[in-house]
């Protein structure tokens, strides 16, 4: 079962309140998204990290019923 | 072959091969759009690099998750460390990082970015 840019932004706000999460559906087919994520609380940390934190947030599905969500990871400037 | 086995795999390649690439298909014929990505990077790079299709063995492709603690293919790894995804390694190539790294690491590479 597919999920919405919805349910992705829900999920990782829930783990990462502070975040600024913009999902954008690329395909339009609710099955190839790109995520935005910029969060004070990947300060200090490396990209390997960050991503982990989010994969994290989203609970497993990453590789799963996610398996084509770009990630990318900031500090706020 | 077994998760242990599967890790030993993993352990040996890292280490036999400066620049592996865990990955769906192969470097010819990559059968992922994320994978084909990392190929282009390092093909681009002038780097040479080994790779192992993880459609080919369903341990692997569970092993290599378990591995890195990352549940995506490809994965990338430099003289035995995980590098990252295509994400990360997109975004390495794009601000020059990745050329930094393998120079750092000292692995040849020909082409400039």
């Amino acid at each position: 079962m597919p999920m919405s840019a919805t349910e992705i932004e829900t999920l990782i706000r829930t783990a990462l309140p502070d975040a600024h999460v913009s999902v954008e559906d690329l395909a339009g087919d609710g099955d190839h998204y790109a995520a935005r994520i910029v969060s004070e609380s990947f300060r200090g940390r490396s990209r390997i990290q960050q991503h982990q934190m989010v994969f994290s947030a989203l609970g497993g599905r990453m590789g799963g019923a996610l398996h084509a969500l770009a990630l990318q990871t900031s500090i706020p400037e | 072959m077994s998760e242990t086995a599967a890790n030993a795999r993993i352990e040996r390649e890292i280490t036999a091969n400066p620049v592996m690439l865990y990955m769906k298909g192969t470097a010819m014929f990559p059968q992922c759009g994320f994978s084909a990505r990392v190929v282009q990077i390092l093909t681009h790079l002038g780097v040479k690099f080994a790779t192992a299709n993880v459609l080919e063995d369903a341990d692997l492709r569970d092993g290599i998750k378990n591995f890195s603690q990352w549940p995506t293919i490809p994965q990338l790894y430099v003289k035995g460390e995980f590098v990252g995804g295509c994400d990360i390694i997109t975004e390495m190539f794009q601000s020059g990082e990745l050329e930094t790294l393998l120079a750092e690491k000292g692995v040849e590479h020909t082409a400039q970015a």
